[in-house]
């Protein structure tokens, strides 16, 4: 009895010794409110919120990994509680919310009919699934299954349909999910999503550089949701105004009804919502995220800048725009004349952004009114440099610099700003980008007699947008095709008199694809005129770089265009706190390109401020196409003609800088948006049955 | 030779889980998914061969010595629960990497009955130390393999539509009968 007793008390005191001493030694130091966090968890231990176990999410929530309502299945006063010891408030949690991606359902065709699987998971794996689509919805219900809520449940298409007030985000349909169709995201990872190879993406919302959700937008509108398809436009591009007006929607060049028929007209659908919010004069309230407390400036107020401020705003950073000139806008405001982008519909755009909380500071040039080290000095964390190609190249030639002789870009925020510029009477254009077809619209606008465009290929290759190139003939401007400038001629007060340039003809393609052009000996041509606008490409100006006094700015890298040099997609610069975009990193390209990297660049920024690795987005599509999606020829189409852009008449346009192109009316709009198919990756909805 | 013969018969003829019907508890409730089983096996070889030695320490050294071998089971249990406390707190300082791989598993171990089952019965077999330590590898090591086994198989039922009264427990309660079945074919082979 005795030794068995000491035996015991023996075995208990070791272990018990052993077990303190070894706490002691082994000791791990963890944050008390780990344990205080837990206590007010709801201690089911169900894996719902995706850690393993109570213990493992209070630790993710006290490393403020997680928001204070982390658990799925907490209590109100339970996440007070938390947040209580967290110290935190509860309204800063951003809640997630499922939403399905494919629309496919029950249009998607079958592969073929395999009886008795009732699971998607299985069906996925016997050969990927019974539909065509590699990457769409097989409709069996995993995720209504799997959801506790009641909150998904298979909608009369054949998809699942999130209920969004009984979603709490848990992610268990996602998981679930064998076709990852099913996106779980809070607002700003929603506002950050890049399109991904594997997505469910029509081929004009793979081609659109904004990435834009076009079959959505189009098919709110048909639903007579304006406001939510400039919502839908929104969450990807915050200038649809602009954008309805002055983008060359390459989205259309994909347009899968293009094929057959003509392509839907995609970007007037966009203007025709854009401007029915601004017709009603009411904003629709765009949400932010909770503030994070970083701070972001926006160097150069265009659309790369606006863009990069609007996406950086509304995941709640705090951002502060530096315009060098006297107002935001850029390019829309400089570079586009009154005639296609009125400065009207660009303020009411631009104050929209700025009514989100976005600070802006005009007048203020980066490199001589402030530079990197006042940005520093000011607290700012990242710095995103859009400011834009604004030097105009030269021609040089011989003459350049008489009087009458202007440069493209100067010229047309020369007459923005309201300058009186002395003109002549008749001027000549050299160029034949859209800068140049603006350029010329504009003088002829302003009382010139005669206006010649002198391009040194052909029509053929003019980069100017068809509809521009269409106008101006319309408007009587006159084409020197092949030619190029030698010399400009003047007076003897130095007045410029005429333009020679020597005929060209066109050889073998270039670089570009484009047939060079080559001067044909001898054939020097002279044009009577007293304006010469040379409009041949921009750089960016880079003079700040020079002009910073901050030593770090020197070791900013340039390229030999001298853009500014980025990882083309994360564009971080090679200063890690510094990325750019738009025109300032590409050389001159589109507003919506300019857009794209608008936010593209926020996402870096993003990543950066919470000190996350900068690195690409896995299986980014980047413009590419996916090859299964892109068709050669599409069954079940009726061929109806696209909408016609309603156009101011020529004789009304030629007196005034009133707005040409004109907004689609609503009926015309319906008309339009019902020719969509309302394509998805691989299936869409033909006009008439298709027998399979 | 022996040695081998011990290694077989903790494996397939008396596994742990499928013939002696010890470690019910796990064996159904972290079968639910692969990668659970999977850590779940790993722990359990961890615990079983430490707990193994030192329970067959504590016997000879300790109990037979004093003569209260009717001690075991209370002292057993003992030794065994703070093994794991230590184990726990050993690896989360000093091997962080397998204690976030383990970590989980570790604590629910301290009362598993299978650990306990293993080693009254090295015990009861009167091995030697070197056996008792092979036996508890090999009936660490059946656990792992029924456990896994299992844990695929109830990953496919859950694809098949089983009738609503059946579903979960009760079926991964007949699939595990079933297997247990053919388990006992192995029997008389050693």
């Amino acid at each position: 009895m005795l030794p068995a007793l000491f035996l015991m008390l023996g075995i208990g005191a070791v272990c018990g010794i052993v077990l303190s001493l070894s706490s002691k030694v082994f000791y791990v130091y963890e944050d008390p409110r780990i344990s205080l966090v837990e206590a007010n968890l709801a201690g089911a231990n169900c894996g719902g919120c995706g850690y393993a176990g109570c213990s493992a999410a209070a630790q993710a929530v006290v490393e403020g990994r997680e928001p204070a309502g982390v658990c799925i299945i907490s209590s109100k006063e339970g996440i007070e509680k938390v947040a209580e010891v967290m110290g935190m408030d509860v309204g800063e949690a951003e809640s997630p919310q499922a939403l399905n991606l494919c629309e496919g359902g029950l249009r998607a065709s079958d592969k073929y009919n395999y009886m008795g699987i009732s699971s998607c998971k299985a069906m996925a794996m016997v050969f990927g699934g019974k539909r065509d689509c590699t990457v769409g919805c097989i409709g069996l219900g995993d995720c209504v299954r799997a959801c506790s809520f009641d909150a998904v449940i298979i909608g009369s298409d054949g998809y699942p349909v999130v209920n969004e007030e009984r979603c709490v985000g848990c992610g268990a349909c996602k998981k679930a999910c064998p076709k990852d169709i099913i996106e779980v995201n809070t607002l700003s990872e929603k506002l950050l999503k890049f399109n991904q190879e594997h997505d469910a993406l029509a081929p004009c919302a793979q081609t659109c550089p904004a990435e834009i959700n076009i079959p959505r937008y189009i098919n709110q509108l048909k639903a007579g949701q304006y406001k939510e398809a400039v919502q839908t436009i929104r969450m990807r591009n915050p200038l649809p105004l602009a954008c309805g007006r002055v983008c060359p929607h390459p989205c259309e060049e994909e347009c899968r009804r293009g094929i057959e028929d003509e392509a839907v007209s995609i970007n007037q659908l966009k203007r025709f919502v854009a401007d029915y919010e601004m017709n009603t004069g009411t904003r629709i309230p765009v949400k932010c995220a909770p503030d994070t407390g970083k701070k972001v400036a926006v160097i150069g107020g265009g659309p790369t800048g606006l863009t990069c401020a609007y996406f950086l705003r509304r995941i709640g950073h705090e951002v502060t725009i530096f315009e060098a000139m006297p107002k935001l806008g850029g390019m829309l405001r400089y570079g586009i004349p009154e005639y296609r982008l009125p400065k009207e519909v660009l303020d009411w755009e631009v104050d929209g952004i700025l009514q989100l909380g976005v600070k802006a500071f005009n007048h203020l040039k980066f490199g001589t009114d402030f530079g990197l080290g006042s940005l520093m000095a000011a607290g700012y964390n990242a710095v995103f440099i859009g400011v834009g190609a604004w030097k105009d190249y030269s021609l040089g030639i011989d003459g350049e610099d008489l009087d009458g002789c202007y440069t493209g870009i100067n010229f047309l925020a020369r007459i923005s700003h309201g300058e009186n510029i002395p003109l002549g009477r008749t001027a000549a254009i050299v160029g034949g980008g859209n800068t140049a077809v603006d350029c010329a619209r504009t003088l002829l606008r302003m009382g010139l007699d005669k206006v010649y465009m002198v391009y040194r290929r052909t029509r053929n290759e003019m980069p100017a947008n068809e509809v521009e190139i269409v106008a101006s003939e319309e408007e009587g401007i006159e084409f020197v095709f092949l030619a190029a400038p030698t010399r400009v001629i003047g007076d003897e007060d130095g007045k410029v008199q005429q333009l020679e340039y020597l005929k060209m003809e066109l050889g073998e393609p270039d670089a570009s694809g484009r047939r060079r052009p080559q001067p044909i000996e001898g054939s020097e041509t002279i044009l009577d005129v007293d304006m010469v606008i040379s409009a041949i490409g921009q750089s960016p100006d880079a003079s700040f770089k020079s002009q910073d006094p901050h030593a770090r700015m020197t070791e900013l890298e340039l390229t030999r265009w001298n853009t500014i040099d980025n990882d083309p997609e994360t564009l971080q610069s090679n200063i890690p706190y510094i990325f750019t975009g738009g025109d300032a990193a590409t050389g001159p390209a589109l507003v919506v390109d300019a857009i794209g990297s608008g936010r593209r660049a926020a996402r870096s920024i993003d990543l950066f401020l919470k000190g996350e690795a900068v690195e690409p987005i896995e299986n980014s599509l980047l413009q590419k196409r996916i090859k299964e999606s892109i068709f050669s020829k599409v069954d079940g189409i009726k061929k109806t003609p696209r909408a016609k852009m309603p156009e101011l008449p020529v004789s009304e346009r030629l007196d005034s800088f009133v707005e040409v192109d004109l907004v689609l009316p609503e009926v015309e709009a319906h008309r339009e948006a019902e020719r969509c198919l309302n394509c998805c990756r691989i299936c869409y909805n033909p006009d008439v049955p298709v027998s399979s | 030779m022996e040695y081998f013969e011990i290694f077989i018969a903790g494996v397939f003829i008396n596994n742990i889980l499928l013939a002696q019907f010890l470690g019910n508890c796990p064996f159904l409730g972290t079968s639910k998914k692969m990668e659970t089983a999977v850590g779940m096996s790993m722990a359990v070889v961890f615990v079983l061969v430490m707990a193994g030695m030192i329970t067959w320490v504590v016997d000879t050294y300790l109990l037979k010595q004093l003569g209260v071998e009717y001690l075991r089971t209370v002292s057993f249990i003992l030794v065994i629960a703070s093994l794991v406390q230590f184990v726990e707190m050993f690896l989360k300082k000093s091997i962080p990497a397998l204690y976030a791989g383990l970590g989980i598993f570790l604590p629910l171990i301290t009362t598993n009955c299978a650990v306990m089952g293993a080693c009254l019965i090295n015990i009861s077999k009167e091995y030697s130390f070197m056996k008792a330590l092979v036996s508890s590898f090999a009936f660490a090591v059946g656990f792992g393999i029924a456990l896994i086994l299992f844990a695929g198989l109830r990953e496919r039922i859950n694809l098949g539509r089983v009738p609503k009264p059946l579903q979960d427990t009760s079926i991964g309660l007949v699939a595990a009968g079933i297997i247990a079945l053919t388990f006992m074919s192995f029997k008389g082979m050693v």
